[in-house]
């Protein structure tokens, strides 16, 4: 039977701290469930203390020792708290000091059932913005596969934007390329999901879309396979999970605009805080959401 | 602050002694050519100055051999004590590749992998969850860490030498207390001492001011048995940034040190012969540099 993306994190964490000296690091690792399961009970396995600012530091120091950390941030709103020594030190050492400090950041994201102001963010256009990071939001195993190996590649910090919701993810989510599609969406980490989703709807409308995944955020990996399906549709969306405004949506769109010359929108959470309740959730773009945006694009676009 | 009778017999011999003066003294003609060279807009970079305070990693270098060193800002005193190379930190100052960052890191980024030194970006206080990450990831070395008075209150740092005690880490962990976090003093920003603080987790520390004797006495009492956190009393004779001065210093550990060498039956002459020579070196050691192209 194939591997969840839960079960794929949590082997090659395993083979990380048992057989490469690695460590992962974090607060409240072995508590209720191992992090969703994807911790293996091991060695190597470092609880630290409930000191967010001073935990990125800690974790950027055994980096600089060598040890490739695995540091995990159980919701991504902590990032704001935890990055201070990521931003400002793991990030800029090797181009400051030639000094490396690779730490894999792995920041879950959730959404809904009430996880607020500080349990539901997604933080992954933060690190766009720092310099030094790479920055991916792996869903499915095949992907985490492939960042992992690039985490090993490279001598670089990680933002890894993981999502709770797809950690029972097994098969790869696959780019749609019809030749008579009318848009070409693309699809930023757990809204890829919604957006697949939105285009079974579309395509009964008689709509048929164009999707392109994309895994990687920075280095913003936009190979001439993926420009191509745009420069056929001639339109363009890109829908993420964290929030629009000057975020990975907007700032791609940009990017395709700028190579392309074509007219492309972003779609992403909105610009307001979080609540408890559910009329104040401010998620993912629903598949409803996404449907209607498709629609206004193609009426401009005709 | 702890009392101490500093006629008390220890083990900081005359011969040792004679050689942290000598560090002493190489910081201090050191800090003065970079006043002279930034004072004509040769250095245009800001400059991060250890004059008055050069006592501490002086006799630090001396007594402890850390595998990693963690410095603050004001740097140039570990620097040089703990053998970094000077011509690369001199052309850091003046911006230049061939620098000890190449130019990136300036006063406040010194460094020298060679002795174990990596260099502080210029945020108090950063460096100490830093080495405590260092000595969680390869704990069979010693490392030591060193800022000033302000970084005690950055909200990280007491939790990161905690942290350090909780895992028994082996960290030296100094502060530089000048008193000062820019000119603003610490009893005007605080009213607790971070050595009670972690007495109270249980942690080997003192309070003492920068006399050679205490810090040689108080390395050597924690070196083997880390973490262990020393708060050296110690004077900055100039602006916390640039080369200005505002009052004359209320002590001058240099030249007491001086003084209780020549108590102790050192012959002037050999110190002044001492003196002449470093001070000949660093002058040549900057002209040198500051006419390279």
């Amino acid at each position: 039977m194939e591997k969840t993306l839960a079960e794929t994190i949590k082997e090659i964490t395993k083979t990380h701290l048992e057989l490469n000296n690695g460590l992962i690091l974090g607060q409240c690792l072995s508590a209720v469930g191992w992090v969703n399961n994807t911790v293996p009970n091991t060695k190597n396995i470092i609880e630290l203390s409930m000191t967010d600012v001073a935990g990125g530091g800690i974790v950027a120091g055994a980096a600089i020792a060598g040890r490739r950390p695995i540091f995990v941030v159980r919701f991504q709103d902590f990032m704001y708290l935890n990055s201070s020594m990521l931003v400002n030190y793991a990030a800029k050492a090797k181009e400051l000091f030639g000094v490396s400090a690779p730490v894999f950041i792995r920041a879950l994201a959730t959404e809904k059932k009430g996880t607020g102001p500080t349990h539901s963010g997604i933080m992954h256009s933060m690190f766009m913005h720092a310099p030094g990071f790479r920055v991916c939001s792996p869903m499915t195993p095949t992907e985490y596969k492939e960042i992992w190996e690039d985490f090993m590649a490279n001598n670089n910090p990680m933002f890894v934007s993981e999502h709770r919701h797809s950690f029972n993810q097994v098969d790869d989510i696959k780019d749609i390329v019809l030749p008579e599609s009318k848009i070409t969406i693309y699809g930023i980490g757990y809204a890829r999901f919604n957006v697949l989703k939105a285009i079974e709807i579309l395509n009964r409308e008689g709509i048929k879309c164009n999707f392109i995944n994309l895994l990687w955020l920075k280095p913003l990996k936009l190979t001439e396979r993926k420009i191509e399906s745009l420069t056929k549709t001639r339109i363009g969306l890109v829908v993420d999970s964290g929030f629009e405004i000057a975020g990975a949506s907007q700032s791609i769109a940009y990017e395709l605009m700028k190579k392309t010359k074509i007219y492309v929108e972003a779609l992403g959470a909105e610009d307001r805080s979080v609540g408890t309740a559910e009329r104040y959730e401010n998620t993912t773009p629903s598949v409803g959401k996404i449907v209607n945006k498709v629609r206004g694009l193609i009426k401009i676009k005709n | 602050m702890e009392k101490y009778n500093l006629l008390e017999e220890d083990s900081f011999k005359k011969g040792k002694k004679i050689d942290v003066y000598k560090k002493m003294y190489e910081i201090r003609e050191f800090e003065k050519q970079v006043k002279k060279s930034f004072d004509v807009d040769a250095i245009k970079c800001p400059v991060y100055l250890s004059v008055g305070q050069e006592s501490i990693s002086a006799t630090i270098s001396e007594f402890f051999k850390p595998n990693y060193i963690f410095t603050q800002h004001r740097n140039h005193s570990m620097y040089i004590a703990f053998g970094g190379n000077k011509e690369k930190l001199i052309d850091e100052l003046l911006g230049r590749e061939t620098g000890c960052t190449g130019g990136r890191g300036g006063s406040p980024g010194a460094q020298d992998l060679n002795i174990g030194m990596i260099g502080h970006h210029g945020l108090i206080g950063e460096n100490v969850p830093l080495a405590v990450g260092a000595a969680l990831g390869a704990s069979e070395r010693k490392i030591l860490c060193v800022f000033g008075d302000g970084a005690l209150e950055e909200d990280y740092v007491f939790s990161s030498i905690a942290f350090a005690f909780t895992h028994k880490l082996p960290i030296l962990f100094i502060c530089e207390d000048n008193n000062l976090s820019i000119l603003t003093k610490k009893a005007e920003r605080r009213s607790w001492e971070m050595t009670d603080a972690l007495r109270g987790i249980g942690m080997s520390s003192a309070d003492i001011i920068d006399d050679p004797k205490l810090i040689a006495r108080k390395v050597n009492e924690f070196k083997n048995s880390l973490p262990a956190f020393i708060n050296c009393r110690t004077c900055r004779h100039l602006w916390h940034v640039g080369t200005g001065q505002d009052e004359t210093p209320r002590v001058d550990r240099l030249k007491e040190f001086k003084m209780e060498l020549l108590k102790d039956g050192v012959n002037l002459d050999e110190l002044t012969q001492i003196e002449e020579k470093i001070k000949l070196e660093e002058e040549k050691l900057w002209k040198k540099h500051l006419l390279k192209q």
